[in-house]
């Protein structure tokens, strides 16, 4: 089994809300700074900006945002000829494409097959050495994963029927794709990476790693805390402004949210041992975020 | 400003946002609230956490609304440390009635055509359907539509004063919108059908002929998807216009004055972004865009009063212990750190909202999962503007 980052195609997952964009740019930006050409590919865009254009972020690192009907046109021009120029520029027929079930994921996934490719079939199309794929909330994240074999099963003849298995292929093929899930510590979001692992079980997938995010550990003890408690219960009445007891205060709600999490990190360690990975709450603006995430990666992973 | 101030005359409010800020939870307290002013409520929820659930006595919710018995609430009261800001008391609803009910979308598609069909025999041909098995079944798309399906019946039946849809937990909030215009526009069926028919209005329309397009459709889907399509359509038949017609009447609804929406956020890096572009995006489609709540943020604790030599005056606070001062001293540049972050979100988000109405809830430490966590949001919520500047005042204690 390869390291994470030597995968050609790493699928990001998770709750909604749990950070997976800035773990997938995390790990996308770890990577390039190793060396790699790497682009983050975000599935289902989050902004109207959609479309198939790879943009430069940094130096080795791309972006693309996947648009499915962009996706779709680009499939139609390199792979149906005139034909498909003729489709490509058919309102009709991208309205009933889209609205087909499953379809929509399918040239999402066909897109990120595609930038995964050494040899790409798009016109001055580099190859990249790692695709970072920013997927959709865990049970959209699941059905993406899952819809090229299963449109591979119900087309059953057919270039795209061929397609999809070759697709699916290569989802399945552990040296190639890896799958990462993100949580935090709280209830739901455990409980969602606990069935996505058995989920992916199932299809004889597993997660490669499981980033606990915005991880906060223990820094005060129990007689600490009520020292804590003792210095601040002496500042009362408390002046507004009064750092100390901020400071003091913000000590002892730290400590309450590490109590929190502990329970959901510990079933988090019993199921997922060294494949648990854990990233610490961050305080960074968005912009210095992703260096962050990519240097408390380095040690995890 | 306040939830009860936003809602007042409203008959469904649509808690929208994208995953993972807090839609849920944010529902239950609007429910209970609003409950406890005597209104008869029903909150529809997709997936809530379990201890949620069960501190609310909701083990047994399914698809059909089911009363919230009031007695229960109390056993998910745990005794908190100190007096928590709103008690459970806050909001038992005297005169009210809340109800709720949890999403089943392939059950509510199963009713849908149960209903629409004119035969059971046609009903159970569609049930078996392939397409329709994929189609009811896939996560994407169908929770949308069932949701929005399952709150234009429940309108319709007048049981209840205010409705509140917690949608279905998305990446793209919009998704909520778009995804049962996508499923109706497959389920009516018309471009197949224009597709089917070579002299068929809409492909005349485009100058094409139709063949061109179906060997187009075989060569990028495969025959037997095409067959499979067609035979569903068939099957569907006249049935399709219904729901045509339900996803119009649906639209209209989510449109009317008696309608808000609330756009959930959360104070976390990206999703204010996030909230920005779905205020655009409710406003650009001419929806009943009524307020946003803002979860998690967190409160500066000492504002804009300088740090100082803060290690030294902790050092002296914690009677000389310099190891621990000057952790809680590192601890406290990295709350700082985050309340800084949090502040200029929200006022960038102000700024873009103007008019709209924010209401923010702070970080609590524990996660919520029980009333008396629902009655410290409930505080922040249905409190007015000064109650809540009070709230936030005692947060540094």
């Amino acid at each position: 089994m390869p390291a994470l980052l030597d995968h050609r195609l790493i699928f990001v997952t998770g709750k909604g809300g749990v950070g997976k964009t800035t773990i997938a740019r995390g790990l996308g930006l770890l990577g390039a700074q190793q060396g790699r050409r790497v682009i983050i590919a975000e599935l289902t865009p989050t902004c109207p900006e959609g479309g198939i254009a790879e943009i430069e972020l940094d130096e080795n690192l791309f972006f693309i945002a996947v648009d499915p009907q962009a996706a779709m046109e680009e499939y139609l021009r390199i792979k149906g000829g005139a034909v498909g120029s003729v489709l490509a520029h058919s309102r009709l027929f991208a309205t009933l494409a889209m609205a087909t079930p499953g379809l929509r994921e399918l040239l999402g996934m066909g897109k990120i097959w595609e930038l995964a490719q050494l040899e790409r079939r798009t016109r001055d199309g580099d190859a990249y050495d790692l695709v970072v794929v920013d997927a959709p909330a865990t049970g959209h994240g699941v059905a993406a994963l899952r819809t090229p074999r299963v449109f591979a099963d119900t087309a059953r003849v057919g270039p795209i029927a061929a397609h999809a298995a070759a697709i699916a292929t290569t989802i399945a093929e552990p040296d190639f794709t890896a799958v990462v899930a993100v949580t935090v510590a709280e209830e739901m979001p455990v409980r969602e990476t606990l069935s996505l692992a058995d989920t992916l079980a199932d299809d004889g997938l597993q997660l490669d790693a499981v980033v606990l995010n915005q991880h906060r550990a223990a820094r005060f003890s129990a007689e600490e805390d009520e020292q804590i408690a003792a210095a601040l219960a002496a500042r009362s009445p408390i002046r507004p402004g009064d750092a100390v007891a901020g400071a003091l205060s913000a000590a002892r709600s730290a400590r309450a949210r590490a109590e929190a999490q502990r329970e959901h990190a510990d079933a988090l360690t019993a199921r997922f041992g060294d494949r648990l990975v854990r990233v610490p709450a961050l305080s960074d603006d968005p912009e210095g975020l992703a260096p962050a995430v990519a240097h408390a990666l380095v040690k995890g992973l | 400003m306040n939830v009860p101030e936003l809602l007042a005359g409203r008959r469904i409010c649509v808690c929208a946002g994208s995953g993972g800020v807090g839609k849920t939870t944010t529902s239950a307290v609007i429910g209970l609230g609003m409950a406890a002013r005597g209104l008869r409520v029903c909150v529809i929820t997709i997936d809530p956490a379990r201890r949620l659930a069960t501190a609310l006595g909701l083990n047994e919710l399914s698809n059909e609304p089911r009363r919230v018995d009031v007695a229960r609430w109390r056993t998910g009261l745990t005794p908190g440390t100190g007096d928590p800001p709103g008690t459970a008391a806050d909001v038992e609803p005297a005169a009210g009635e809340l109800w709720a009910m949890m999403l089943d979308p392939k059950q509510t598609f199963d009713d849908l055509i149960d209903a629409a069909a004119p035969t059971v025999e046609r009903a159970a041909a569609i049930k078996a359907n392939g397409i329709y098995r994929q189609l009811s079944s896939a996560v994407a798309g169908s929770q949308e539509f069932t949701a929005v399906s399952k709150l234009y019946e429940l309108a319709q039946s007048d049981r209840f004063d205010l409705l509140v849809l917690d949608t279905p937990p998305a990446r793209n909030a919009l998704d909520f919108l778009e995804a049962p215009q996508r499923l109706t526009g497959f389920l009516d069926g018309r471009a197949l059908q224009a597709l089917a028919r070579p002299t068929g209005l809409g492909v005349r329309l485009l100058g094409v002929g139709a063949a061109p397009l179906l060997s187009g459709l075989k060569r990028i889907t495969g025959l037997d998807l095409v067959s499979d399509i067609t035979t569903f359509l068939g099957l569907l038949g006249p049935m399709a216009e219904t729901f045509g017609h339900r996803a119009r009447a649906v639209e209209a609804l989510l449109r009317s004055p008696e309608t808000a929406f609330l756009l959930i956020a959360s104070a976390q890096a990206g999703s204010i972004d996030e909230a920005v572009w779905f205020a655009e995006s409710l406003e650009r489609r001419q929806l009943p865009f009524s307020g946003v709540i803002v979860n998690r943020f967190h409160h500066d604790l000492v504002g804009p009063t300088p740090l100082g030599d803060l290690e030294a005056a902790l050092t002296a606070a914690l009677g000389g212990d310099t190891d621990l001062a000057v952790r809680v001293a590192e601890t406290m540049a990295a709350y700082h750190a985050l309340a800084v972050r949090d502040d200029a979100e929200l006022d960038r988000l102000r700024t873009r909202l103007g008019e709209v109405p924010l209401l923010a809830v702070p970080q609590f430490d524990a996660e919520i999962t029980d009333v008396s966590g629902l009655a410290r949001i409930h505080a922040y919520l249905f409190g007015s503007e000064a109650e809540r500047a009070a709230l936030i005042a005692t947060l540094t204690a």
